[in-house]
């Protein structure tokens, strides 16, 4: 059995008038770490939302351990746990107490499933007492984790966990995310930011409410179907428009301090002919070289095509 | 059980830490009483007499004694002439003139009646009004102790007593009002917010998902709110008991018991307003105009309603607080029993089932 499925997934808003998610289908496997990836206004949310019981889907269907979003939401209810994005706990209540509310709640005890949080509670708690209000981005997001998982869900739905976190923060989070999994719990993981889709099993990339690609990270790096170059002069934005001039370049869009360009025919001289039409164009300081793709270049790449 | 109970405890603890809703809670009630009891009466005490008194006898004497002796005017006594009479009400400095003519003391020797002249502003005519009453009645008094002390009876003397309140404290008939003002205000208001507020946290949405009931989200909402309305009650009647010098009359367990049925209703208002709001200004705004106004104008507290055009009147029976004004005012002024009020109580009981079925089944229990 399967983890989730969601199968032919719509949902608009507005009477209709808003499409939010496009006809989707996925499914995430027991044990699996699935990211959602894609921008906001893709429409994560309201996935999230349908999976969760809270909205109800215009058309297509959906399971979460078996059970149907729609008649056995009271069931689902027992057994996931959810962090919305905008999720902020109660800011007048201490750490302790925020903890204690929420494990109450969903019926069982803080000592009784200790052992599912103890090592990110372990940080928190010489700020027990302190006021969730009061604890700063990372610890709430923590803190947010403990009470999500307090009642040891089967299916853990994070709505972009990371969002507004301090680097260092987002690591630790994702390296608790791989621990919870070891313990054997089902995580659906949505994020904006790229970087970290790689540190999925799989991932689906999301785009204007329709599902673009779904597979494991390193495969849908792989499957990037030509060479894509990095570029960098001098005068960077005067490179980008100059390179969206040249006739034999394909895309060429920002990515840091370099640009990322795709060929419009494959030849073994790419390097150089961008080089010398660089140079052409009075551009100094000029690099060129081959690069292997990310996940992003894989998403723009898919967005573009979809546009066009 | 204990779910709710934990609830709950949260509940309180969100009102306890919060300096805003505390104020909200316990300095409202404190500064409406003192301000409807003291500052906004429509009673007249003080005003600035001016006694012109040509006479000079033994009979103005007395009587001017006893307009001193009374709380409500500050009398000076000068010689003015008509200009300086009119300069002075122009200038608002006073608000009565009584003239007495100089044959004052023997016109009501010999023909048994005399004429006085009483100027009052009458740019303000309920003041205008209360003011020469004050005075037809000072004098009546006199003309009757002479009367008295002749043997001779001096005409009809109508003897008025107010009922229930014969001191004709003005603080009294707006007790009660100010009781279902600060319930509307307390309960619909800030349970309303406290629920927007869960919503616009994100706090709702893992409420929602949990398994504890929604509705139950609702109760462990009210509870709190109930338990800290009554404690309010409690201490709005100390204040009245205390410094307004207000006795409560009828049954204490009667009045307590409607005062719980009003603040149920107060509640499900509260609510029903946050199914509807979807931030804690909205949430504040709809309650405070869709409730207090009503409150204020429409319960008969301020404004008699009898004086209303007949569509206000129709639509103040749909104001919940206008029947909780009845029966406070019959049970706490009057110290009437259930028997009297069980109509009122009956028609609060309706609204308050409708608002409470209207508001459960309203709350989602899913977002949207």
């Amino acid at each position: 059995m399967e983890a989730v499925v969601l199968d032919g997934i719509t949902k608009t808003y507005a009477g209709g008038k808003v499409l939010a998610v496009d006809n989707v289908s996925l499914t995430v496997k027991p044990g699996e770490l699935f990211g959602l990836i894609g921008p906001d206004g893709a429409g994560k949310t309201s996935i999230f939302r349908v999976l969760t019981t809270l909205l109800q889907a215009d058309k297509g269907s959906a399971t979460v351990q078996g059970l149907d979003v729609v008649k056995d939401y009271q069931r689902i209810r027992q057994i996931l746990g959810y962090m919305p994005g905008k999720f902020s706990l109660y800011q007048d209540l201490t750490v302790e107490e925020n903890l204690h509310f929420f494990a109450t709640l969903f019926g069982t005890t803080i000592e009784a499933n200790y052992g599912i949080i103890r090592e990110i509670y372990e940080q928190l708690k010489p700020f027990k007492d302190r006021r969730a209000g009061k604890l700063s981005g990372g610890m709430k997001q923590k803190l947010a984790l403990c009470c999500a998982l307090i009642h040891k869900p089967e299916v853990l739905f994070l709505d972009e966990p990371t969002t507004g976190v301090d680097v260092v923060s987002r690591r630790e989070f994702w390296d608790m995310l791989a621990r919870l999994k070891s313990m054997g719990i089902t995580i659906l993981v949505s994020t904006p930011y790229m970087d970290e889709a790689s540190l999925c099993e799989r991932i689906a990339l999301i785009q204007a409410g329709r599902i673009m690609q779904i597979d494991a990270p390193e495969q849908i790096v792989r499957s990037y179907p030509v060479r894509l170059y990095a570029a960098k002069a001098d005068d960077i934005y005067g490179l980008l428009k100059d390179m969206r001039e040249n006739p034999a370049v394909e895309s060429c869009y920002a990515f840091g301090e370099y640009l990322h360009l795709t060929m419009k025919s494959e030849t073994a001289d790419a390097i150089m002919a961008l080089e010398g039409f660089a140079r052409e164009r009075g551009h100094t300081g000029i690099t060129v070289k081959e690069i292997a793709p990310g996940i992003e270049d894989t998403f723009i790449r898919l967005m573009n095509q979809k546009t066009q | 059980m204990k779910q709710l109970l934990v609830f709950i405890r949260k509940e309180f603890y969100h009102v306890f830490r919060d300096r805003r809703t505390l104020l909200i809670m316990f300095g409202l009630p404190v500064a409406q009483i003192l301000l409807f009891g003291y500052a906004l009466t429509s009673e007249v005490k003080n005003a600035d007499i001016v006694i012109s008194d040509q006479a000079q006898d033994a009979n103005t004497a007395r009587i001017i004694s006893k307009i001193k002796s009374s709380s409500y005017f500050i009398v000076h006594e000068q010689q003015l002439a008509g200009p300086e009479i009119d300069a002075a009400f122009k200038r608002g400095r006073i608000k009565c003139v009584l003239n007495f003519p100089p044959q004052f003391g023997s016109d009501l020797r010999h023909d048994g009646k005399a004429s006085v002249q009483i100027i009052a502003d009458g740019s303000d005519p309920n003041t205008a009004k209360t003011l020469v009453n004050y005075l037809t009645a000072i004098m009546a008094g006199y003309q009757q102790e002479l009367g008295g002390g002749g043997g001779a009876p001096v005409g009809i003397v109508p003897e008025l007593r107010m009922l229930y309140n014969p001191e004709g404290n003005g603080s009294l008939n707006f007790i009660p009002g100010v009781i279902a003002l600060i319930f509307m205000i307390v309960c619909a208001t800030l349970t309303s917010v406290s629920v927007v507020r869960e919503k616009e946290l994100g706090t709702m949405e893992i409420l929602l998902v949990s398994p504890f009931h929604p509705i139950m989200v609702l109760i462990a909402k009210a509870i709190p709110y109930l338990v800290l309305s009554l404690v309010n009650f409690t201490f709005i009647l100390v204040l009245s008991v205390g410094f307004l010098d207000i006795a409560v009359k009828g049954s204490l367990l009667l009045l307590f018991a409607e005062s719980t049925l009003f603040i149920i209703t107060c509640l499900s208002v509260g609510l029903l307003i946050s199914n509807i709001a979807a931030s804690q200004q909205a949430a504040m705004l709809i309650s405070m105009m869709g409730m207090m106004l009503p409150t204020l104008l429409l319960t008969g507290f301020m404004y008699p309603l009898e004086n209303m055009p007949l569509f206000l009147q129709l639509i103040s029976n749909l104001v919940p607080a206008r029947w909780y004004y009845l029966i406070v005012k019959a049970v706490m002024l009057k110290g009437l029993g259930f028997g009297a009020v069980w109509k009122e109580t009956l028609v609060l009981a309706g609204m308050t089932g409708a608002l409470l079925s209207l508001a459960l089944l309203k709350f989602k229990t899913r977002l949207e």
